[in-house]
C-alpha cells in the first residue's frame, strides 16, 4: 500500500491560499495510487503564526474545513491546522480525515517554548496520545516536539500502534562544525531508532520554505520497523514523497525482534506510580 | 550525507578555528533559497545592495545574482575621496564576475558640502555621515520595485563594528548568522575573485584604515571566541580556563553588550494595552489571503 508525503511550503496566515494548495498536492497524490497523503504541521495556517493563531483558528467542524473532509472521500488526508478547542483555546492540532469524515485530532503535547520556539506562549497544550485506525495501520500522531519525548512514541506502540505518524516545521540550523546540518542529522537518527526499536513504520513529513528568515529543511521520510528508509524526499524542496507501507514486514520484524512483545508497561506505571507515592494495587 | 554520520566531540582552544568550518553548498543553497523566497513575497522582484569591493558585498552579490537572477540585481559603488585606488577596481571585478550591473554614484560632494564650515570633524562621525549617505542612496535606487540587502556579517553585528542606519540598515540581511572566517570560506566557494579574498578587510573611511587594526585584534582571534561564548554558550571562565585571553574575552563581551541597541528595533515607550513590538505581535512574513 502506497502512502505520500507532501512536503509543501505554506504561506503564514494565508488559510484560503493554503486550502488551495493543499488540493493541488492532494490531487497529486492521488495521482500516484497512494491511500493517503500527509501534510506537515500547521499546513492549512503556516507556523510562526504569533498573534496570527487566533485570527486563523477553528473548531473542528469549522466550515473552513470542509474541503478537506470533501476531497478525503477520495484519498486519506493527514493536515495540520489552528484548532480552536470548545472552550476556547487554542492548539496546534493534525487531523486524520478519511470517507469524508474527520476521524481524529491529535493536539500537540509537547510545546517547545525556547530557542527559536514560542509555541507555549500562543497554544495550549494537548493531554491525550490516542492511537487510531489509520488506512496504513493502527496509528499516532507526534507533532514535531512531540517526537522528540521518548514518551510518545513509546505510549503510541505501548497502544498498538504500528505507523507513527510525525508531521513537522522543522527550521534548519547548527550548520558549523563540519557540514551536516545539525537538526537534520538528529531527525533522522530519532525516526530510525523509534522505527527500528519499537518496529513501527516512521512517517517524517517536515515542510519546506521560509517564515521570517527561518528555513525549514524539508528532508521527509519513511523509515520501515526494521530501520530501513523506505523513501527519502530532498533537503529545501518541495518534493511529493511516495513510499511503500508494508504490514507484512511488520509481522516478520515483530516475529524477529519481539522487543515490544515483551515490553512492560505495566512495570513503567508501577514504578511511576510508586514514585508520585500512589500505591498499585492488583 | 547518511543516517550513521558521527561527530566528534569539539575541541575548544584560541588556535582551533576547525569549529567554525561549515559545508558552503549547504549554507549557499538556504541563503539563496532565503533571497529568493524571502523577496519575492513582499511583491519586490530587484535587490539592490552597496559593492565596496571587499569580500562581505561581493558575497552577498554573487548570492543575490544567484537568487534573482544578475539582471534584477543592482550593485551601487559609492566612493569618498578619501576610498582607497583599488576598491573601484574590485567593485568591477565582482560586477564581472556575477553579472550584475555595478554604477558609481560619488558621495564627496554632497559630505564635504556637509561638514563644510564645520570646525574640525572627528573621523568616526565622518565615517557615520558617509555610510549613511550611502545607504540613502541605496534605498534611493530601490524605489518602487526593489529590496536593500545587508552585507553586515555576524562579527561586526555583535561586535557592533557597523553604523546604526548606516551600512547596518537593510531590508534583509543574507550574512548576518555567518562570522568573518565562515564568509570567507564561502566566497571562495561562489567564485569571489581571489585578490578581494586575500586583501585585509577595511570599512574603507579613511586611508590606512583597516577592520583588524581598528578593532585591535584579528577576526580569526574574535570569531573561535565568539563561536563559543555565543553559538555554544560556554561561560567566560571556562574559556580562559581552555587558554582564551582573559582581557580579549572582557574586551568582546563589552563590544556585544555595549553595542547591542544597533541589533534591535528602537524602543517604544508603552502606555496602552496593546503596544507595537510589545504585545502586538505579528510575523513580518504575514501573507496575504
Amino acid at each position: 500500500m502506497k502512502i505520500a508525503i507532501a512536503q509543501c511550503a505554506p504561506a503564514l496566515g494565508a488559510m484560503k491560499r493554503n486550502l488551495d494548495m493543499h488540493r493541488e498536492w492532494i490531487a497529486k497524490a492521488q495521482a500516484t495510487g497512494a491511500a493517503l497523503v500527509v501534510f506537515p504541521e500547521l499546513s492549512l495556517t503556516g507556523y510562526y503564526l504569533k498573534d496570527l493563531a487566533a485570527d486563523v483558528a477553528c473548531s473542528a467542524d469549522d466550515p473552513r474545513l470542509a474541503p478537506i473532509a470533501e476531497a478525503s472521500r477520495e484519498i486519506d488526508i493527514s493536515a495540520g491546522f489552528v484548532e480552536r478547542s470548545k472552550d476556547a483555546k487554542l492548539h496546534i492540532a493534525q487531523g486524520y480525515w478519511s470517507g469524508g469524515r474527520l476521524r481524529h485530532v491529535h493536539r500537540k503535547v509537547y510545546l517547545p517554548t525556547y530557542g527559536i520556539f514560542d509555541d507555549g506562549r500562543y497554544f495550549g497544550p494537548g493531554d491525550r496520545l490516542e492511537t487510531f485506525e489509520s488506512v496504513a495501520g493502527t496509528a499516532g500522531i507526534a507533532i514535531c516536539e512531540d517526537l522528540w519525548h521518548l514518551s510518545v512514541p513509546y505510549l503510541y506502540a505501548a497502544g498498538g500502534a504500528s505507523v507513527i505518524f510525525a508531521p513537522a516545521d522543522s527550521p534548519g540550523r547548527g550548520v558549523a562544525e563540519g557540514g551536516d546540518l545539525g537538526t537534520a542529522a538528529s531527525c533522522r537518527m530519532m525516526d530510525r531508532f523509534y522505527a527500528q526499536y519499537l518496529t513501527v513504520y516512521v512517517v517524517f513529513a517536515n515542510r519546506v520554505g521560509h517564515e521570517d528568515g527561518i528555513a525549514f529543511w524539508g528532508g521527509s521520510e519513511v523509515i520501515g520497523p526494521d530501520g530501513a528508509v523506505c523513501a527519502r524526499a530532498k533537503e529545501f524542496e518541495e518534493e511529493l514523497l511516495v513510499a511503500d507501507i508494508d504490514r507484512e514486514l511488520i509481522a516478520r520484524e515483530r516475529a524477529r525482534n519481539p522487543l515490544l512483545r515483551d515490553e512492560r508497561p505495566d512495570l513503567v506505571f508501577r514504578v511511576l506510580a510508586e514514585r508520585m507515592g500512589v500505591r498499585v494495587t492488583e | 550525507m547518511t543516517v550513521d554520520a558521527e561527530r566528534a566531540a569539539i575541541r575548544m582552544s584560541p588556535d582551533d578555528l576547525e569549529p567554525l568550518r561549515i559545508d558552503e553548498v549547504l549554507v549557499r543553497k538556504m541563503l539563496v533559497s532565503f533571497l529568493r523566497e524571502e523577496t519575492l513575497k513582499t511583491g519586490a522582484t530587484r535587490l539592490v545592495m552597496g559593492v565596496s569591493g571587499g569580500v562581505d558585498s561581493a558575497v552577498v552579490a554573487a548570492l543575490a545574482a544567484e537568487a534573482l537572477g544578475p539582471e534584477n540585481v543592482l550593485g551601487l559603488f559609492t566612493p569618498y575621496r578619501t576610498t582607497a585606488g583599488r576598491s573601484k577596481a574590485d567593485a568591477e571585478a565582482v560586477a564581472r564576475a556575477f553579472g550584475i550591473r555595478v554604477e558609481e554614484v560619488p558621495i564627496t560632494a554632497q559630505v564635504d558640502a556637509y561638514f563644510a564650515g564645520l570646525p574640525k570633524v572627528d573621523r568616526i562621525r565622518m565615517g557615520n555621515k558617509m555610510a549613511r549617505e550611502r545607504k540613502s542612496i541605496e534605498y534611493d535606487r530601490s524605489w518602487p520595485d526593489g529590496l536593500v540587502l545587508g552585507t553586515s556579517n555576524k562579527t561586526e553585528l555583535l561586535l557592533g563594528y557597523g553604523t546604526q542606519f548606516g551600512d547596518l540598515a537593510c531590508a534583509m540581511n543574507p550574512v548576518g548568522d555567518l562570522y568573518k572566517t565562515q564568509l570567507r570560506e564561502l566566497a571562495t566557494s561562489v567564485g569571489v575573485p581571489k585578490g578581494i579574498i586575500e586583501k585585509p578587510p577595511s570599512a574603507d573611511l579613511w586611508e590606512g584604515q583597516t577592520d583588524e587594526g581598528e578593532l585591535g585584534f584579528t577576526y580569526a582571534q574574535a570569531d573561535v571566541l565568539l563561536y563559543h561564548l555565543v553559538d555554544r554558550r560556554v561561560r567566560p571562565v571556562d574559556l580562559a580556563a581552555a587558554g582564551f585571553d582573559a582581557t580579549l574575552i572582557a574586551t568582546i563581551r563589552e563590544r556585544i553588550r555595549r553595542n547591542h541597541f544597533k541589533r534591535v528595533m528602537p524602543l517604544i515607550a508603552k502606555v496602552s494595552l496593546r503596544t507595537i513590538g510589545h504585545d502586538f505581535l505579528y510575523p513580518r512574513d504575514w501573507e496575504a489571503d
